[in-house]
C-alpha cells in the first residue's frame, strides 16, 4: 500500500545554510495492508524525519513515497484531502499536541469542519462515540474536559481515536508511548495492535527494541539515515547480522538476561564518510576491510525476508 | 549502614490543600548498596530524592528523620544542610542535560564550584583529570562550552562533578531517560564503576525503567501513589514478587521474544489516586485484584523475609 523508494532528505544546516545534513538517504521499503513495520534507530538516525516525510510536513529531497501506487508529492488540492484521510500520524508528546486552553475534544471538531462540515449533530456524535469506545474511552468521562484534566494514555488514545474518524488505512505512529506510564503503554500498545486486525496498516517508529518486537512483523533499523538491516522481526532479533544492530542487541537493557560483558566504544561520531559504509567509524568488523570505506554496500537478502547492508554479511554463515 | 530513613512524611502545600506526596517512608541502605527506586511518574520517587537532599517550599516535612552514617541529617534546615550538600550526598539532576551553566567553560564552572565549598581548585585538579579519565572524557572538555558536548558527554560531565567530593549517598535521578542505549548503558556501568571504586559508598537510582534496574541494581524499591509498595533483593523483585501492583508492573512489561500474536499483556486498569485527597488505606486498593476488607487499613511495610519487605495485608498476614 505504501512504498518508499530510495527517499532521500538533506538538510541545510549551519549558519547560513551552507552545510548539508544527510537525514536520511535512499531509504526503501514497504508497508502492505494490515501490516505494522517498526522503524527502529536511535536519536539522529532520522527514523521521524521518514514519518514526516510521509505525512507531507517535510519535503522530500530524493526519491518517491507512493501510496496505492500514486506520487504522494504530486498530490495538490482535493487529493491531498483525500491522502490526509486516509494517512493520519500520532506523535510522541501528548500533552504538546492540544492547545491547552481549549478543551480536549476540540481536536474532533476540527476534523469535523474540514472533512465532514455536512454531517449533521447526531450522526456525527454517534461516530465519535463508536471511535473513543474502539480506543477503549469511556466517552462520558473524557468528553467536555480540558488537557490537564486528562492522562496521557488518556490523551494519546484521544489522537488515535481523532486519526479513527476518518477512513484511515495507515497510521504513523512516531514514539507514541515513549512518554507512558509502563501501566498504560502496554495498553496502547495492544490497542494498536487491536487495529491491525481492521486492515490498519501502521508505521511503528521507536527506540525501545522490545516494544518494536512484542507489536511488528517487520522491522527496519536506521543508522544515520541508512537501513542497516531489515525483514521479519524474528530473524533480526534471533539472528542479528549487521554489527551495529548486534551492538544495539546486546545494549538493550533486558529483564531476562543481564548484560553480556560486550565493549561499547564512546568515541565521538565523527563526520560521515561521504562515500563508504555508515557505520565504517564505530565498527569493530571494518579495519580490516578496504572496501567499508570506499563503498556503501546495498542491502542484500542473506535469508527469505531478511535484508543486510553490510559488506561482512553471510561471510560467518 | 549507610542510610537510614525513618517514617518520613512529605507534602506538598497547595492552595487547595495538602498533596500527600510521600508518607511514612522507612527504609536503609547498606554500605555498597545501588538501590532503584522505581514506580510510575507521579508516585514520589522525586520528592522522596528531594527531601533527602533539599527540601524547600512547596514541600513540607510533616514527620520522620533520615540518618547518614549514623548521623542525624537537619533535612528542614536549608542552610544547615549545606555542610552535607556535595559532600556527604551529592545528586545527579534530572535533566542533567541542562545542569551546566551554559555561559562558563566546564573546567571554570568546576573551579567555581570547588571554590565555593573552600576547596583549593588547583589541588583538586589533577583528581579531576583523573575522574575524566575514568568516564573516558578527554581533558580537553574542560576548555569547552556544555553546548560543544553530546548527550553522553554532559551526563558524563555532570557525573564527574556530582562525584567530585566523594559523597557518602549519590542520588541518581533518571540518569538514562534521554540517552540512546549504547550510551545508556555505558553510563550506568560507569556509574556502577563508581561505586567499586568507593567513589561513592552507596547510590538511589531513580528510574522508570525497571529493565536498567535489573542490570545494575542491588535492590529494588518500588513505590505507589507516596507509599512504599515493596522493597527487596533485585532478583526478587524481578522474578518472585510479592505485592500485586510489583507483580502487575512486571507482567506489563514488554520482552524481546514476547509477540503481540502468542502473548498479550495486559496493562493495569485504572489510574493512580489523586493524592490532595487519597483514599484511606492501602492506596492501591482501588486498582488491586486482591483487595479485600482489611485493605480499608494501611498496611503496614513488613519484612516477610531477609530483605525483603512487603506493604501488602495479604503477604503479611495470610490468615486474614
Amino acid at each position: 500500500m505504501l512504498k518508499l523508494d530510495g527517499v532521500s532528505k538533506t538538510y541545510r544546516v549551519g549558519t547560513f545554510g551552507g552545510k548539508q545534513l544527510q537525514a536520511v538517504s535512499e531509504v526503501s521499503f514497504e508497508v502492505s495492508d494490515g501490516e505494522v513495520v517498526s522503524l527502529i534507530g536511535e536519536s539522529g538516525s532520522g527514523k521521524s524525519t521518514i514519518g514526516k516525510m510521509i505525512l507531507r510536513l517535510v519535503t522530500i529531497t530524493g526519491g518517491r513515497i507512493l501510496f496505492d501506487g500514486r506520487d504522494i508529492s504530486t498530490l495538490r488540492g482535493n487529493a491531498m484531502k483525500t491522502y490526509y484521510r486516509e494517512v493520519q500520524g500520532v506523535f510522541q508528546d501528548p500533552f504538546s499536541s492540544y492547545n491547552p486552553i481549549f478543551k480536549a475534544d476540540r481536536v474532533f471538531e476540527i476534523v469535523r469542519d474540514h472533512f465532514y462540515p455536512g454531517v449533521n449533530d447526531r450522526e456525527w456524535d454517534e461516530k465519535v462515540r463508536s471511535s473513543l469506545e474502539a480506543v477503549g474511552l469511556n466517552p462520558r468521562h473524557v468528553m467536555d474536559k480540558y488537557p490537564h484534566q486528562l492522562s496521557g494514555g488518556q490523551l494519546q488514545r484521544f489522537l488515535i481515536a481523532r486519526a479513527l474518524l476518518l477512513d484511515i488505512r495507515f497510521l504513523v505512529a512516531d514514539e507514541i508511548i515513549s512518554m507512558l506510564d509502563a501501566s498504560t503503554r502496554i495498553d496502547v500498545l495492544n490497542l494498536l495492535a487491536g487495529l491491525k486486525g481492521r486492515g490498519l496498516a501502521v508505521l511503528f517508529i521507536t527506540h525501545d527494541l522490545s516494544l518494536g518486537y512484542y507489536i511488528s512483523e517487520e522491522a527496519a533499523i536506521l543508522y544515520r539515515g541508512c537501513v542497516v538491516e531489515r525483514g521479519q522481526t524474528e530473524k533480526i532479533y534471533d539472528r542479528p547480522i549487521h554489527p551495529y544492530t548486534q551492538m544495539l542487541m546486546a545494549s538493550v537493557p533486558r529483564l531476562d538476561q543481564k548484560w553480556e560483558d560486550v565493549e561499547i566504544e564512546l568515541r565521538a561520531k565523527q563526520e560521515e564518510p561521504s562515500t563508504g559504509c555508515v557505520y565504517f567509524e564505530r565498527c569493530p568488523k571494518a579495519r580490516r576491510d578496504e572496501r567499508c570505506r570506499d563503498q556503501r554496500p546495498p542491502l542484500v537478502e542473506v535469508e527469505p525476508r531478511h535484508f543486510v547492508a553490510c559488506a561482512s554479511a553471510g561471510k560467518e554463515g | 549502614m549507610s542510610l537510614r530513613v525513618e517514617d518520613l512524611t512529605v507534602y506538598y502545600q497547595t492552595l487547595r490543600g495538602d498533596v500527600r506526596a510521600l508518607e511514612c517512608a522507612t527504609f536503609s541502605l547498606a554500605d555498597g548498596e545501588i538501590m532503584g527506586l522505581a514506580g510510575e511518574s507521579g508516585c514520589g520517587k522525586t520528592t522522596l530524592a528531594n527531601s533527602l537532599i533539599l527540601l524547600v517550599p512547596p514541600m513540607r516535612h510533616v514527620a520522620g528523620r533520615v540518618l547518614l552514617d549514623g548521623r542525624e541529617l537537619p533535612i528542614c534546615d536549608v542552610e544547615a544542610m549545606n555542610r552535607y550538600r556535595f559532600k556527604e550526598i551529592s545528586v545527579i539532576p534530572q535533566y542533567a542535560m541542562n545542569a551546566m551553566n551554559p555561559t562558563r567553560k566546564i573546567g571554570r564552572m568546576a573551579m567555581e564550584l570547588l571554590r565555593s565549598r573552600r576547596i583549593d581548585a588547583k589541588r583538586a585538579l589533577p583528581e579531576l583529570e583523573r575522574r575524566l579519565d575514568l568516564v573516558e572524557l578527554s581533558h580537553n572538555v574542560l576548555k569547552m562550552y556544555p553546548i560543544e558536548l553530546s548527550g553522553g558527554m554532559k551526563q558524563r560531565m555532570v557525573m564527574v562533578l556530582s562525584t567530585l567530593m566523594d559523597p557518602s549517598l549519590l542520588l541518581a535521578d533518571e540518569i538514562t531517560s534521554a540517552l540512546d542505549v549504547s550510551t545508556q548503558k555505558a553510563v550506568v556501568k560507569m556509574l556502577v564503576g563508581f561505586r567499586d571504586r568507593e567513589i561513592v559508598r552507596s547510590v538511589i537510582v531513580i528510574t522508570h525503567d525497571m529493565s536498567i534496574l535489573y542490570q545494575i541494581a542491588d535492590s529494588i524499591l518500588i513505590m505507589y501513589a507516596g507509599q512504599l509498595a515493596e522493597k527487596g533483593p533485585t532478583e526478587t523483585i524481578i522474578h518472585s514478587p510479592r505485592h500485586p501492583y510489583t507483580k502487575l508492573l512486571i507482567t506489563s512489561l514488554p520482552k524481546v521474544g514476547v509477540k503481540h500474536d502468542e502473548t498479550r499483556l495486559k496493562g493495569i486498569p485504572g489510574k493512580p489516586p489523586l493524592l490532595l485527597d487519597p483514599p484511606e488505606g492501602c492506596r492501591f486498593r482501588e486498582r488491586c485484584p486482591v483487595a479485600f476488607e482489611a485493605c480499608r487499613e494501611v498496611p503496614p511495610f513488613l519484612e516477610i523475609e531477609p530483605g525483603h519487605f512487603v506493604a501488602c495485608w495479604k503477604e503479611t498476614e495470610p490468615n486474614a
